[in-house]
């Protein structure tokens, strides 16, 4: 029994180990490795006859060779970087008076505020978007009561009505980790900057903006993945002018039922988005992990 | 630029001005939507037509309020029976991958707690797409080698659960070992010492200390599983969960009985955040 024991005791450690570790590897292996896998193959086969399929290249050449799939593509990745940058010019000032200006209850209290709309689905929000623009909704009426236009004029299915959307949906995930990282600015810095003769501008740029780069890029970066993998938003406040890539995917996959084509996609856009998520680490010296516990 | 430095009036004024407008451009969307709830037209636009409480408890044909409309409600339901299995599935695993990343040492240790962080950097239509076709691909196996039909691998509620499991999960890991990582591991070392066994200091002592986080976690994926969209969309079957059902209705035209569910999702979604501040909890909603 005596000699038993630490054999026991390591074998129960052990057991244990194995316990937490599976739960893990299930939800990794099983839904996340797996079907991207998955994915991929899929998008590397085409059919040659009912149940017959072989290996070829024909999904990612369809891509690049019908115009409107690419135009697609690349109208998406950069109406997103815009509406990144959007998103991070209507934040920075908001996040900056929550972190620095107000006190004590009143910053809770904008905080909170600024919460509260994003505890609601994007769903709602949306359809508020869609009563306030669409023609017989309540601006355009707004404005033809004011004798600004003599009639309704129809603000929805417009390119920077998705942008609206977008910017308004994303607007949270920038302003909570420019807020975290605005915080750990000592005042003192600025005071000093001040005290030596800085101006406003430049103390921005020398001392406010390298030290809020952490907080930048993480915001940026899901700001970016979701508005890339936005869905609701363009379609809903874009129509059939959105031509947004995830709902080309949609299409090919559940309408269409083409999973290759649609995999295809699926995968372009996986490599779009990490791409630009990677750029953007190396561009602000950033890494992966410690970005993602800001988030 | 900060209160202890000379601001001059204007720039005082513009801050000002610019709160103001940024937090009426924040809740502008959702005021018209509470207040279109309860106009008495057929359509959520102007003019205002008048009050009335059709859009909640009218049953009259054309003007089916909120309570009289079946499958509406039915989608409610489907989508909390979805949201609560999201939300257990989640923060069981969400503790066990906190006390592997926090209690035990093995080798790609590292590179695995990346992998935990994958998810929430794939688009959520990618991770919907990928899981339907893997499913599909088991279960065709299943059918074919094995002759067993696995119909919860087909586009349903199982495989929704599935999909927003993939990625809600890795949000709670994240909230719960971040409160286990500040746990003074000192307290279970003395109630060892005391003669608890493992169960007992683990019940009595990890648990509680860990609880605010637990609950935390919980609410967050409840809310991310009932509002998610994207996942769902391509995992649904025939059973639409709410934000399927509103998206499939405001395409077609809105009536303003979508105005009075939002309305109820609006003030349930304050209630549970402002309980969680309240609480000293989580004011982090990735």
């Amino acid at each position: 029994m005596q000699t038993d024991r630490p054999g026991v005791a390591a074998a129960r450690t052990r057991l244990l180990f194995l316990l937490l570790l599976a739960p893990a590897l299930l939800w990794l292996v099983g839904l996340i490795v797996l079907p991207h896998l998955e994915l991929g193959v899929l998008s590397l086969r085409a059919r040659v006859a009912p149940r017959q399929y072989e290996a070829s290249l024909a999904q990612y050449r369809t891509f690049f060779e019908e115009p409107l799939y690419w135009h697609t593509f690349v109208r998406t990745a950069v109406m997103s970087i815009v509406a990144t940058a959007l998103t991070l010019l209507l934040a920075f000032p908001v996040a900056w008076t929550i972190a620095k200006i107000v006190r004590g209850r009143t910053r809770s209290l904008l905080f909170v505020l600024c919460l509260i709309p994003f505890w609601v689905s994007e769903t709602v929000r949306t359809l508020g978007w869609m009563i306030l623009l669409r023609e017989s909704g309540v601006l355009p009426g707004l404005l033809v009561a004011m004798g600004l236009t003599a009639v309704p004029i129809e603000m929805l299915y417009r390119d920077a009505t998705i942008l609206v959307g977008l910017v308004y949906t994303s607007l949270l995930f920038m302003v909570v980790p420019l807020i975290g990282a605005l915080e750990t600015l000592d005042d003192s810095l600025i005071e000093a900057a001040y005290d030596l003769g800085g101006s406003g501008l430049s103390i921005m740029r020398q001392i406010v903006i390298p030290h809020a780069a952490p907080g930048i890029t993480a915001g940026c970066i899901v700001v970016f993945m979701l508005t890339l993998g936005n869905y609701l938003t363009p379609t809903l406040l874009g129509g059939k002018n959105s031509l947004w890539f995830t709902e080309q995917i949609y299409t090919q996959f559940i309408t269409r039922f083409n999973w290759e084509q649609g995999a295809a996609f699926g995968f372009l856009l996986l490599v779009l988005s990490t791409a630009i998520v990677w750029a953007g680490l190396k561009l602000a010296g950033q890494r992966f992990g410690e970005v993602m516990q800001r988030a | 630029m900060i209160p202890s430095l000379p601001r001059p009036a204007w720039l005082r004024a513009g801050t000002a001005a610019y709160a103001l407008l940024f937090f009426a451009f924040l809740f502008l969307p959702l005021a018209v939507v509470a207040v279109f709830a309860f106009n008495d037209a057929p359509y959520p636009a102007p003019p205002w037509r008048g009050f009335t409480l059709d859009w909640f408890i009218g049953g009259a044909a054309g003007r089916t309020g909120l309570f009289a409309d079946g499958p509406l409600l039915h989608s409610v339901w489907t989508s909390a029976l979805v949201a609560g299995w999201v939300t257990l599935l989640s923060v069981l695993f969400g503790t066990a991958n906190a006390f592997l990343i926090e209690r035990t040492r093995f080798r790609g240790k590292q590179a695995l707690s990346l992998l935990m962080l994958a998810p929430l950097v794939i688009p959520g239509v990618i991770l919907g797409i990928s899981i339907l076709a893997f499913a599909s691909r088991v279960a065709q196996f299943a059918d074919d080698s094995l002759g067993l039909e696995l119909d919860f691998l087909r586009p349903g509620l199982p495989l929704v659960v599935l999909g927003q499991f993939s990625y809600i999960v890795a949000i709670a890991t994240l909230t719960i070992t971040a409160r286990l990582r500040r746990f003074d591991t000192t307290l279970e070392e003395a109630a060892y010492n005391l003669g608890a066994s493992r169960a007992a200091v683990l019940a009595t002592i990890t648990l509680p200390y860990l609880k605010p986080a637990l609950v935390g976690a919980a609410a967050i994926s409840f809310l991310m599983s009932f509002e998610n969209f994207n996942t769902t969309l391509m995992l649904v079957g025939s059973d639409p969960p709410l934000t399927v059902l509103m998206y499939g209705r405001m395409r077609e035209g809105a009536s303003p009985v979508l105005n009075a569910v939002s309305l109820f999702l609006m003030l349930a979604s304050a209630l549970l955040a402002l309980s969680l501040l309240r609480r000293g909890g989580v004011p982090d909603t990735r």
